[in-house]
Parts: structure tokens; C-alpha cells; sequence
């Protein structure tokens, strides 16, 4: 059973994630991102790791996702425009990704090899040792992940004020929501 | 295995017929209120009261002509109203319903998915809901149509973000994500309405954003859009949306009485721990997102739609500040050992 539903939902999701990269509308490709995405989240679920499973839906699923579709349709893009690098410039860049990404995997097996993992025990996937790992032998990474993500933000917000003007933000968005 | 596959078939039965039950009553409901409200009779003809009108809708529906745009993408298109239907009949598995009962000398806890990520499971496929709204919106190739669902998708992240911390600072005293442990702190304590009115009073106007009610009903504001997101739908197409809307009010009304009204249970009363006990249990709850319901029917005839400007400076501005200072407070009263 458990089998079952491992193969159906990892085909689904190699399934959609060939048609993100393949599929001409922008709609579309969000669209099958979204069930990739979710068939992801119930890999993890199988793994036994349901707290991982539901983040997954809630925050890229849920909330990065339909930003990029709120982008999408509010700069109603139809089709995907001819790239501005030539489509062979295109293709060597992504063989030159995927042969990079394949020789990082390689080479994390070879030197890793594959190590056996004893079975999952309620206490090893719980919550609570989760946030105990979390905020005690993790907090350093931990905090500086959130500096990390607030600097980013900081500077989503200044990248978006066009150069050389003055004024508030705030002033600027609300002209461009006021209704006409 | 089985048994267990049978008992979790079972619940999901019971709840899934009380959310089924919803829309149709809700239908009735409405306009019979707004028709109160208005001071006019509204559906008095078909039955006693009115009461066989969602029957007649129904009826209606089915008999129309269920037609598709020529210019629309057609398979989002007969998506779409399916998809909407999916978290509204899924998120409420997580929501208990009864003490834990002994039936056949079987020990059940009446929850349908008994898991630890409880509200988190809720909250992920409730986000799953603006898909339908925006696919809808899409496919129709439609201006209004697509307006709608670009206001659905901004108006979602926005209130999301206020809706979780909320949540989040429902579940500190409790120390679990598990519902059931949340109404057994209330039971030992008290309904958490009290401790936290601010963190409530943010989770209440969220789910007036995050179900597309007015006075936050802005992708389908009909003086503006036509019917926003769903222009183009007719017949049952347009039937499933209503639905939709309606089980995840309920849906949402029952997370809402869960968090901070005791859920299922009443304060001094301890009921039985048998098929009885889970009766009244269920009658509990569904008595409790009944007053909710009343009072989204209610807000909804007396209260002009929000502009949207003043929508997204409310969100982001008001209630995510607001938000975050209950989160605070929580937090502390809890380490202080109050709560």
C-alpha cells in the first residue's frame, strides 16, 4: 500500500516538474509547481516526518507560490517571451548546471556512501525533539538564517524604490492603489 | 488494521454529512435573513417557511445550460470548481468532535486524523483554497474574471500571515498542535476567548478575509467585477463554488470555536464516555458554528465592503502588528506561568 502510493506520487511529481520546465504558459508551469510541491509534501509524509510534509503545503504551496501567480497575472504574461541568451546559450548552461549538480550528488555518495538508517520511532520524528535539536544544538545556523531572510527583505524593499526619489514608500504604493 | 480503516471511514462519514448539510441550510438561511434585515419576506412560497427552496435551487441548477466560454482555457476551466471543493471537504478532519468514547469495547477518539500536526494540517490545505479562485479566474479569460483572482491571491498572503500568528498563540497554552489537547486545556482552565480577545478578535476578521465575505469580499465584488472570479460559471458549475464557500465558513467557524470556545465541550459538563457522549459532543459543536455562521450571515447585511486599498493597509498594518503583540503576550503570560 505504502509502496503503492510512493510510486504514484513520485511519478506525479517528476511528472509535473518536467511540465514547469517544458509547458509555454507561465500559468501552467505555476499551476504543475504547485503539484509538485504537494506530491513532495506527501513523500515527506511517507517518510514519516508529517510536520515537514505540512510546512511544505503551508509556506511554498500556500503562500511563495501564489505570489509568483499573483506577479503572473498582474503583469499578464500570456506566453513566455523569446529569451534574451539564445536558446543554444540556453541549453549549455543547464548541462553545465546539471553535470555541476550531478557531480556534487556523486560525490556525496562516494564519500558518504550510503549510510543505513535504523527505522523511525515516534520519538525520533516528534515535534518536540524536533524544537529541542532546533534551538539548542541548531541555534546559531538558526538565527542567522532568520538575519539572513530579514536582510533579504531589507533589501527587496529598498531594490524596489526607483533611483533618486525621495519620499516614503508608503506614499508611493499609496498613489498607486488609490482607485481611479 | 481494518477495523481501524472502518472506525476513521466512519467519522469521516459523520462529519463529512454534517459539512455536506451545510451549504443548502446555509442558502436558506441567508436569504431568509438578509430578507429580515431588509425588512422584506424574502423565499416564503416553496414549503413551510421557505424551507424547500435550496431544493428548487438545486433542481434549477441541474436543468441549465452549463455553458463553457469559447476564448477559455478548458481544462483549468472544469477544474477549477472541482478543486474547490477539495480543502473545503478535507480541512475539517483534524477538528475533534467528542471525548474519547469506548464503542464495542473499542476505544475511539472522535477525531477524524488523530495526528500531531493537527492545526497545521488545517491551515495547509485551507491555503490550497485560493488555487480554485485563481485557476477560475484564469481560465475564463475574462477581465473581471481575472481582476477577481488577482485580488483573491494578494488578499490571501496578506490575511494568512495574521491568521496563522493567531492561531499560533491559541495553541502556546496547550503545548500541542493536536486540537484535542487544546479543548482539554480549556476544559481544565478556561475558553481562551478570555486570556486572548486580541488574538480572537484578529482570527475573526482574518476569516472574514480568507473566506471571501463581506466586508472583505472584494474578488467577487459585484458592483465592480460582475461576480469577480466566477463571471463566467453557470449552473452547477457556479452551485459547487457556492458550496465551496459555504463548507469553508464552516470549516473555519469550527477551527475558530476550537480554538477559543472549548470546541466541542461545555464548561462544567462532563458528558458520558459512550456513543451518547459523542452525540452530544458533535451536537456541541455544530450548535457552536451554527451562532458563527449567524454572525457571518449578520455582518454580511450590515456592513459596507471595505475599498481595497484600505483592505491591503488593514492587513498588513493593523492586524499582522496586532498579530504579533498577541503572539508576545502569550508567550509571556505563559512563561510567567499565568495561563
Amino acid at each position: 500500500m505504502e509502496t503503492l502510493i510512493f510510486f504514484l506520487f513520485a511519478a506525479l511529481a517528476l511528472g509535473s516538474a518536467i511540465v514547469v520546465v517544458v509547458h509555454r504558459s507561465p500559468i501552467w508551469a505555476t499551476l504543475s509547481l504547485v503539484l509538485t510541491l504537494f506530491c513532495v509534501a506527501v513523500l515527506f509524509v511517507l517518510l514519516g516526518a508529517p510536520f515537514v510534509g505540512a510546512l511544505q503545503v503551508l509556506v511554498y504551496a500556500g503562500a511563495i507560490v501564489v505570489l509568483f501567480l499573483f506577479v503572473i497575472m498582474l503583469l499578464n504574461i500570456q506566453r513566455e517571451e523569446s529569451a534574451h541568451a539564445g536558446r543554444g546559450a540556453q541549453l549549455w548552461v543547464a548541462l553545465v548546471g546539471a553535470v555541476v549538480f550531478l557531480g556534487m550528488l556523486g560525490l556525496g555518495f562516494w564519500r558518504g556512501g550510503f549510510p543505513a538508517v535504523g527505522p523511525l520511532t515516534p520519538e525520533s520524528v516528534s515535534l518536540k525533539a524536533l524544537a529541542a535539536e532546533l534551538f539548542s544544538r541548531y541555534l546559531l545556523p538558526f538565527e542567522i538564517v532568520g538575519l539572513l531572510l530579514l536582510v533579504a527583505v531589507i533589501g527587496a524593499t529598498v531594490a524596489a524604490r526607483r533611483p533618486g526619489e525621495t519620499g516614503s514608500l508608503e506614499a508611493k504604493v499609496g498613489d498607486e492603489e488609490a482607485p481611479s | 488494521m481494518t477495523s481501524e480503516l472502518v472506525i476513521t471511514l466512519a467519522k469521516y462519514g459523520v462529519m463529512f454529512l454534517v459539512f455536506l448539510n451545510v451549504a443548502p441550510i446555509m442558502n436558506w438561511v441567508e436569504r431568509r435573513a438578509c430578507a429580515y434585515i431588509q425588512d422584506r419576506p424574502g423565499p416564503n412560497r416553496v414549503g413551510p417557511f421557505g424551507l424547500f427552496q435550496p431544493l428548487a435551487d438545486v433542481a434549477k441548477f441541474m436543468f441549465k445550460e452549463d455553458v463553457t466560454p469559447a476564448a477559455a482555457d478548458k481544462v483549468l476551466y472544469l477544474m477549477a470548481p472541482a478543486l474547490a471543493l477539495l480543502p473545503a471537504f478535507t480541512t475539517f478532519v483534524v477538528i475533534p468532535f467528542g471525548p474519547d468514547i469506548t464503542v464495542a469495547g473499542e476505544a475511539v477518539r472522535l477525531v477524524v486524523a488523530n495526528v500531531d500536526t493537527g492545526v497545521l494540517l488545517f491551515l495547509a490545505l485551507s491555503s490550497l483554497s485560493v488555487y480554485s479562485l485563481v485557476m477560475a479566474g484564469y481560465a475564463s479569460n475574462n477581465k473581471f474574471s481575472l481582476l477577481g483572482s488577482v485580488r483573491a491571491s494578494a488578499q490571501l498572503i496578506s490575511y494568512e500571515l495574521a491568521l496563522t500568528l493567531s492561531v499560533l498563540a491559541a495553541l502556546i497554552p496547550a503545548g500541542s498542535f493536536h486540537l484535542a489537547e487544546v479543548v482539554a486545556w480549556q476544559r481544565e482552565h478556561v475558553w481562551s476567548v478570555i486570556p486572548q480577545i486580541l488574538g480572537f478578535l484578529v482570527f475573526l476578521i482574518a476569516a472574514f478575509a480568507e473566506t471571501n465575505r463581506l466586508p472583505f469580499d472584494l474578488p467577487e465584488a459585484e458592483s465592480e467585477l460582475v461576480a469577480g472570479f466566477h463571471t463566467e460559471y453557470g449552473s452547477m458549475r457556479f452551485a459547487l463554488f457556492f458550496m465551496a464557500e459555504y463548507t469553508n465558513m464552516a470549516a473555519l467557524s469550527a477551527l475558530g470555536v476550537t480554538l477559543y470556545f472549548g470546541g466541542w465541550s461545555l464548561p462544567w459538563i462532563e458528558y458520558p464516555h459512550n456513543l451518547l457522549g459523542g452525540i452530544l459532543g458533535l451536537a456541541t459543536l455544530v450548535a457552536k458554528i451554527a451562532i458563527c455562521m449567524a454572525i457571518f450571515v449578520w455582518v454580511r447585511w450590515t456592513f459596507p465592503r471595505f475599498r481595497y486599498d484600505q483592505l491591503m493597509r488593514l492587513g498588513w498594518k493593523v492586524l499582522l502588528p496586532i498579530a504579533i503583540l498577541n503572539l508576545i503576550l502569550v508567550a509571556a503570560m505563559t512563561l510567567a506561568g499565568w495561563l
